[in-house]
């Protein structure tokens, strides 16, 4: 999968869990951006990614991911 | 609305752990948004030792596949002591009716580990005390029930296996916990125990908790596992509002024995140690649990009744048998048809039922033509009929009596009476010869518990509508600012037990009646005008020359929007009555008492 692909089916997962399909996440996107994105919002992401793509993030990664691109890494290291 | 196991199952799902997802979170989620208007309301209040928004997210989103507006409250982090213990707390102030306390193994696990060996050995009964303390504050602060999660167990394998020896291990202390709060619960009327552990136990703990979560945010559940939880919540729910099953509609050949009785014969069908007979006859033991509860069987078959007939009464290998069965219908007519015969005859409201057949054909015929029967999805393999019906967790309940048990002896002589009425010239003929005989008196201990059942369960003979729990009951036997009331019904076919209740508070210059009820299987023997006989005498011998009386529409109790019209009571703006005691005429009856 590309990370092309990736992001496209990231968005997906967010018009999902935010349910708005106007969000556009890119790879500088941060909490801060998305209208929201809180701490719930923040777990039940996680969740809904890891279904998604039939992956796990680590702890590490639930506190310690910046914006989006960081994000990406881990689903391309994880799904690659 | 009860029917969600019949809409989402339609898809054909087979394996167990299928069965289980049904909605995901986001789904629930999606859920708050919609239009509830239309819906009843329902508050709930959530109090926990982890976070619990997403959990009171799950349990509103699932409200509303039941066709409920729940609104939650849901207290802040780790504050079950201070919500439940001051009076005038926020959790007080909205007034649940359910309040679920949510306390986690993780949280569990923490405390344990703070004690010393020697307080580890009483761990299971200190923490039932503080629980149990919670439970008796509730129902004394709030008219509310109490769901209370067990504990999903975790065995820390500090002593390996040898814990199971070692009183002071963790996994000792915790089972013993699950088991006491079992014994509790059954001591405390109103509190419910929301089964947790067997829930993990079937899903599995990779996929019940995340540990992750837990650590970053104090959430116990994965998310995936929220839904879960949630049904099983709205379950009991919806199982305290009087929603529940009471009726198993059964087809015979390969659904209740293997093979076809009218091709194979009575020597062919496989059930016992023929063939794959055992499954049929393990799936009979299993039915025949459920009528031992107080569910219903019938049946309902494309057979000649004679043939249909003959393994119940001849087969060696039957576990059930005719006198188990509430109602027989055997013939060559459309099941749909059949069904609502049945339904008549046992006068319950048809999303009480349930309708059990292999053939794909007839499940979608019934669920077609009746839209609020539920109709399990059955596994291709007869071997897992039991399992996955089990996993469907259809029959949930929120009491159970002696009389449960009798209730099929019930309707067969009722069927009989049926029979009998046939023969009989005038009506009035019939009713003389049941010789009926009732008996009416206030609340007391020993009927404490099918009272509250009654009032639990009564939708069609109901005039308010007016659930109670035990505990309600018995505080209002002894408020002596009410005046109940119980009758029992018996005639020369049997005894029909508690068939009806009647609570009337005193207010000043008169007496109002809060809650009438009475069984649907009684109708039309003149017990009606028996009962308002009664509670005109009542009101009188306690001093009130007034009685005055309400009808609250629901969906299903319009049989009983004139009743009172129809007694001599008079109507003084819609579904309001009045009955000056002095100007009644007593009814007539043919019931001795």
């Amino acid at each position: 999968m590309s990370r092309e692909e990736i992001l496209s089916k990231v968005n997906d997962v967010f018009h999902d869990v935010f349910d708005d399909d106007s969000i556009v996440v890119v790879e500088s996107t941060t909490a801060d951006d998305v209208e929201d994105w809180d701490s719930l919002m923040h777990i039940t992401l996680i969740s809904e990614i890891e279904s998604a793509f039939g992956m796990k993030f680590q702890m590490k990664d639930v506190v310690g991911m910046k914006n989006v691109g960081e994000m990406l890494d881990i689903i391309e290291k994880a799904v690659s | 609305m009860c029917a969600r196991e019949t809409e989402a199952q339609r898809d054909s799902l087979i394996t167990f752990s299928e069965v289980m997802l049904m909605s995901t979170f986001i789904e629930l989620k999606k859920n708050l948004k919609k239009d509830m208007t239309g819906f009843p309301e329902i508050r709930m209040a959530i109090t926990g030792d982890c976070a619990t928004q997403h959990l009171a997210t799950a349990v509103a989103g699932a409200a509303y596949e039941y066709g409920l507006n729940m609104s939650v409250f849901d207290a802040d982090y780790d504050e079950i002591r201070a919500q439940i213990t001051d009076p005038s707390s926020e959790l007080y102030e909205n007034r649940p009716e359910v309040v679920l306390i949510d306390m986690c193994t993780e949280k569990l696990y923490a405390d344990f580990c703070n004690l010393s060996a020697n307080e580890r050995k009483n761990f299971a009964d200190d923490k039932i005390n503080q629980m149990a303390g919670y439970w008796e504050m509730l129902l004394s602060n709030a008219k509310c029930k109490v769901l209370q999660f067990n504990f999903p167990e975790r065995d820390d394998r500090v002593f390996g296996n040898y814990a199971n020896s070692i009183d002071a291990s963790f996994i000792f202390q915790q089972r013993k916990l699950n088991l006491v709060l079992m014994e509790e619960a059954a001591k405390h009327p109103g509190v419910y125990i929301i089964d947790l552990n067997s829930l993990q136990s079937r899903v599995g703990v990779e996929r019940f908790c995340d540990s992750k979560l837990y650590f970053a945010a104090r959430m116990p559940y994965s998310t995936e596992i929220l839904p879960d939880i949630a049904e099983e919540l709205m379950k009991v729910i919806v199982a305290m509002r009087g929603c529940i099953k009471k009726c198993v509609v059964l087809d015979l050949d390969n659904t209740l024995w293997g093979g076809v009785i009218g091709d194979d014969g009575l020597e062919g069908i496989q059930v016992g140690e023929l063939g794959i007979g055992r499954a049929f006859r393990e799936f009979q033991v299993w039915l025949k649990e459920l009528k031992k509860r107080g569910i219903l069987l019938a049946v309902c078959s494309k057979n000649d009744e004679d043939k249909a007939k003959e393994p119940f009464e001849k087969h060696p290998e039957m576990v059930i048998r005719l006198e188990d069965i509430a109602c027989f219908v055997a013939n060559w007519e459309d099941k749909a048809s059949n069904i609502k015969y049945i339904r008549e005859t046992l006068n319950l409201g048809m999303d009480s039922f349930v309708f059990i057949d292999d053939n794909p054909f007839e499940r979608n015929l019934v669920r077609e033509l009746i839209p609020d029967i539920t109709v399990p999805e059955m596994p291709e393999d007869p071997a897992e009929y039991l399992n996955y019906l089990k996993g469907l967790n259809l029959f949930e309940t929120v009491a159970f009596s002696a009389e449960d048990a009798g209730r099929t002896d019930q309707y067969r002589a009722e069927a009989q009476r049926t029979k009998v009425r046939e023969s009989f010239g005038s009506y009035e003929d019939y009713l003389k010869d049941l010789q009926m005989e009732a008996y009416a008196g206030p609340f007391d201990k020993f009927h404490y518990p099918r009272i509250a059942q009654l009032t639990q369960r009564s939708n069609q003979f109901n005039l308010r509508t007016v659930r109670y729990t035990q505990e309600e009951i018995e505080a209002l036997a002894a408020d002596d600012s009410y005046i109940t009331l119980y009758f029992t019904l018996k005639d020369r076919f049997g005894d029909h037990g508690l068939v009806s209740v009647v609570i009337m508070k005193k207010e000043d210059g008169y007496a109002f009646v809060d809650t009438w009820l009475m069984s649907c299987r009684v109708l039309k023997r003149t017990m009606e005008d028996y009962i308002v006989n009664t509670i005109v005498s009542t009101a009188k011998s306690s001093g009130f020359n007034e009685i005055r009386a309400e009808y609250l529409p629901t969906a299903k109790n319009s049989m009983v929007k004139d009743i009172y019209k129809e007694k001599g009571f008079t109507e003084t703006e819609p579904g309001k009555y009045i009955c000056k005691v002095d100007e009644y005429k007593v009814r007539d009856t043919y019931i001795k008492p």
